[in-house]
């Protein structure tokens, strides 16, 4: 029995979501292998080979593959999905746009955002915006599944010692291109990976304000900043910042909600954190009921005295 | 060209489901049901693409049960010109799997140019169906779209990415999905409520499109999640920072 993990990477480096699904391949049992499809991507494999528990590393490299588009990652995990008791993606926005298309091809179901493995053919994962957990038990010969990073611990990047294989890759499928991208450049570690988050919600009321509260407290805590669906359906922030059910998933040590209110949605994506700090001027929000620390103040005057504080 | 739009009938998203006593699933019965949020979105994008002039005929399609026909009714209500039905027997847990192999059977029947999916149910958050569909038919896939532009046989998709965005260009025929930020639905008016009534409903079996729809994931048990015990108010600012870090130190 052995996992093949698809690896999640930039070509130059491995991205940490990949280390929690490591964590998982290895709960179902067997060896664990990790293919690292990409262009110009032996850095990227290099730092998959010395993950703690991976045996061997596919790197396949090719042009085709600079952008990990569905039609030929999922055609690359095909050529050797046979080999393979359970195929696990990281449940990102990139592993869940591939994951189906290779489930579908091999005709097996997909096990969609597991928090834990009970048994090789087990797993449970969340329902209805986190609000009920299902145990589910997979009748199929090969088990494909995304991995909710937040449910398993990452794996060590270092002190492995896996052997790298490459293979050639397979022929480009021809109906897809890469036109462009538009990737925020800053400084802040990525959402779904940092210690600490300040997340800003509607009160905020602008996106200059948005910017202005939120962005100190960021800098000063080095945090990672996030958004309710209402302050980015409101323009304030960007789309990629929305922490949620249908956004991102996020568990940091620390998260600090400014002026959300805690609608469900929203709480299914980041109340899995450890510690909940909600400053809302409403007594009645229901972010207050997951919060560890509740401050009932005007967020205009709380955060940036926070800030001063810190 | 025909667009395909497909429809999911879930618990309606302002519901707080609660897990049946008994550990077998959510409690579904006597809540308010509503269309997928993300399906809207795809109605919508559909009916626009129409009255642009780009596609034709605007085809929604529901697979469950009998009560699926109100979903098709509203989407027909907010403007898609007819509706099917695969009904299914309401003792089958419908999974992902098996409704991809539906609407494939429905694609070599209608040849409809575009697919449009919600990204995600809101009920089993799979993110599944639309992926499956365009293997299964061997048809390129832009999932989370926040931009569709149809020209010259091709669609060019702005899609929602971890970090940003990402603009690709498929062939058509192609499967596109659709994020929060791609639309936002019109409201259903009256008029249009009576006149969806009249538009045509056709009705098929799985059997009919020689799907088998056995379920292949088993639910064992569904339970309550664990709870977060409530935590305290502080006062002021000066409160919670001694709070986070000498009694939390997570800063």
């Amino acid at each position: 029995m052995t996992a093949l993990v698809i690896a999640e990477h930039d070509n130059a480096s491995v991205k940490v979501a990949t280390l929690n699904t490591v964590t998982a391949a290895a709960a179902c049992g067997g060896d664990v292998h990790v293919l690292v499809a990409g262009h110009h991507a032996a850095a990227a494999a290099a730092a998959a080979s010395q993950i703690a528990g991976v045996s061997k590393v596919i790197h396949v490299d090719s042009e085709s593959l600079a952008h990990a588009l569905a039609e030929n990652l999922a055609a690359e995990v095909l050529a050797i999905a046979a080999h393979y008791s359970h195929i696990l993606f990281p449940a990102t926005a990139a592993g869940k746009n591939v994951a189906p298309r290779v489930a579908a091809k091999l005709d097996v179901a997909q096990i969609s955002d597991i928090t834990q493995v009970a048994s090789p053919d087990t797993f449970e994962r969340p329902i209805y915006a986190g609000n009920a957990m299902a145990t589910v038990q997979s009748s199929d010969s090969i088990k494909v599944i995304t991995v909710r990073a937040t449910g398993f611990d990452a794996a060590a990047p270092s002190g492995g010692a896996a052997n790298v294989e490459t293979p050639v890759a397979q022929a480009d499928s021809g109906k897809s291109s890469f036109k462009g991208s538009e990737i925020a450049k800053n400084d802040r570690p990525e959402l779904t990976a940092a210690k600490i988050i300040v997340s800003g919600g509607r009160a905020l009321g602008s996106a200059e304000k948005f910017n202005e509260v939120m962005t100190p407290l960021a800098d000063k805590l080095g945090a990672a900043i996030g958004a309710s669906r209402a302050a980015v359906d409101a323009g304030y922030a960007a789309n990629d910042l929305q922490v949620g059910q249908t956004g991102k998933i996020v568990a940091p040590q620390l998260y600090i909600a400014c002026g959300i209110s805690g609608a469900i949605q929203h709480l299914a994506g980041m109340k899995d954190s450890k510690v909940i700090v909600a400053i809302n001027k409403d007594p009645e929000a229901p972010i207050f009921s997951v919060a560890d620390f509740g401050l009932e103040a005007d967020l205009f005057t709380a955060v940036p005295e926070l800030v001063r504080s810190l | 060209m025909k667009i395909l739009v497909p429809v999911k009938r879930v618990v309606d998203y302002n519901v707080k489901v609660r897990v049946k006593s008994d550990g077998t699933g959510v409690d579904i019965a006597n809540v308010k049901m509503s269309m997928n949020p993300f399906d809207e979105i795809a109605i919508e994008e559909a009916v626009r693409l129409r009255e642009k002039g780009v596609a034709t005929e605007v085809i929604a399609v529901s697979c469950g049960v009998t009560q699926c026909q109100e979903t098709l009714r509203t989407a027909m209500a907010i403007g898609a010109d007819r509706g099917i039905l695969v009904e299914t027997p309401a003792d089958v847990d419908l999974q992902p799997l098996a409704v991809a192999k539906l609407l494939k059977a429905l694609i070599d029947k209608e040849q409809p140019g575009l697919i449009i999916l919600g990204k995600q149910a809101i009920d089993d958050d799979c993110n599944q169906t639309g992926q499956m569909l365009a293997a299964l038919a061997d048809l390129p896939q832009a999932t989370y779209a926040s931009k569709i532009e149809v020209a010259d046989g091709r669609a060019s998709v702005t899609r929602e990415i971890d970090g940003g965005l990402e603009i690709l260009s498929i062939s058509l025929p192609a499967v596109v999905t659709t994020d929060l930020r791609l639309n936002e639905p019109r409201y259903v008016t009256l008029p249009n409520i009576m006149k969806a009534k009249k538009k045509q409903l056709d009705t098929f079996k799985p059997e009919d499109l020689g799907v088998d729809i056995t379920p292949r994931i088993k639910t064992l048990k569904v339970a309550e999640p664990a709870k977060r015990s409530a935590g305290i108010k502080v006062p002021d600012v000066a409160a919670l920072v001694d709070k986070l870090k000498n009694v939390a130190k997570v800063i």
